[in-house]
């Protein structure tokens, strides 16, 4: 159990996939401008990232590992992320509607966010089992989403502050994940 | 000719990813500690950007318009897999260095991007000099900002002492935060050049690139 809730607090907190590990940087700065947006975004990523790193790490396990294939994992993830995010898609479509319209048009963007793939990678190189590879890729899709709508909200204000031209739009926002990232260093000794 | 040299020129200056097409941020931020690691970085970039655009290209009339994402996809992947293999056999040191960011070359959206807005639309060999100009003003900014980290960060250049003995490294330069602030800074003064440049020959300022979805083209927001 204490195991479980280290690697919980260290995937939101000291190890923040998009402060720390680098990953997902795209979308980070891309859909940061709109707290509504990045709210979106952002459990649309805890949605997939969880079940992408659960099939991911099945197919590993079960396929991959045993054919003796583990140079086409890169291949095999991508395809299974892209065919993943279309049946997530297609299933919300039909079965829950209201949650479609509110993530729908973020699922697209997902397959290319490298912060999927990357957590189903790191899940791999880590060796995690199943059940900490769920909880670490759940984890770090709220640090995801924690970290998204924190920058958002400091856009928001940004917004109507006097900003130097060249500044204005990603620059400041890059400056502001900086420094977000540099009081998030402070969680290092923590863990 | 003339055409080619444009289209391979665009990336080294007017293009120029990831300053101008401010697109693929992750390998930007994560392997410019030193300059090595971001010419490293580079050189696998410009290998499957450039192949990826050929192969694109040569298949743009036979695939289906609603499945090409899925197919420019699984043509990246297999050439990503090729680096990798490559990389292990031959550049093993610089394949620990990187780490998970030579997998995850697939899902740069510079790839995705170029053959959805250029190489789905044009011909081999002009897809491939796009390719190639993207892959080469990538591995240039690269450098350029692996340079800057490393050379305050750890006081070197492409692993040579460069500061006085005196100099005391800065290691906030080569630590996440470093990354992003340096990141927003060049981009910063990238802008305020171009401006500048404009200015001088009376045309209308531009607005800031910003790193939109719609930068890189593939779903359409």
């Amino acid at each position: 159990m204490k195991e479980f809730f280290l690697l919980f607090v260290s995937a939101i907190f000291v190890n923040n996939i998009v402060l720390a590990q680098y990953l997902g940087n795209c979308p980070f700065i891309g859909t940061s401008k709109k707290i509504s947006v990045a709210v979106g975004m952002g459990s649309a990523v805890v949605f997939v990232a969880t079940m992408a790193a659960s099939i991911t790490w099945a197919v590993q396990e079960y396929l991959l590992d045993p054919l003796g294939l583990q140079y086409l994992q890169t291949l095999t993830f991508i395809l299974v992320i892209a065919a993943l995010v279309q049946f997530v898609e297609m299933f919300l479509k039909k079965a829950v509607p209201p949650l479609y319209k509110a993530l729908g048009i973020f699922l697209p963007l997902i397959t290319t966010n490298c912060a999927i793939m990357g957590i189903a990678i790191i899940c791999q190189r880590e060796d995690f089992t199943f059940g900490k590879t769920v909880a670490f890729s759940f984890a770090s899709g709220l640090g995801f989403m924690m970290a998204l709508i924190v920058l958002s909200a400091i856009r928001e204000k940004i917004e109507i502050s006097r900003v130097p031209k060249a500044m204005q739009g990603t620059p400041i926002a890059l400056i502001m994940a900086g420094l977000m990232s540099l009081a998030f260093f402070a969680f290092k000794g923590m863990i | 000719m003339s055409r080619l040299w444009k289209e391979f020129s665009k990336g080294l200056w007017t293009d120029l990813p990831p300053f101008k097409i401010v697109l693929g941020l992750c390998p930007v931020l994560a392997v410019t500690k030193t300059a090595d690691n971001g010419f490293g970085m580079g050189l696998a970039v410009i290998f499957v950007l450039t192949l990826s655009n050929v192969f694109v290209s040569a298949v743009r009339k036979i695939i289906p318009a609603k499945v090409r994402i899925a197919c420019f996809i699984v043509i990246a992947a297999s050439l990503v897999v090729a680096v990798e293999l490559l990389m292990q056999a031959y550049a093993y040191p610089l394949y620990q260095q990187l780490g998970i960011f030579v997998p995850l070359i697939v899902v740069n959206c510079i790839i995705l991007g170029r053959a959805e807005a250029f190489a789905s639309k044009n011909t081999v060999l002009l897809s491939a000099a796009d390719g190639f100009g993207m892959g080469v003003g990538f591995t240039m900014s690269l450098t350029f900002l692996g340079g800057l980290r490393e050379l305050f960060g750890y006081g070197t250049l492409f692993g040579s002492q460069i500061m006085p003995e005196s100099f005391k490294p800065f290691s906030f330069m080569i630590e996440a935060p470093g990354a992003f602030v340096c990141l927003g800074i060049v981009l910063a003064a990238m802008n305020a050049f171009t401006n500048r440049q404009r200015r001088k020959k009376g045309l209308a300022v531009l607005d800031n690139p910003t790193h939109d979805c719609k930068t890189c083209g593939i779903c359409g927001h």
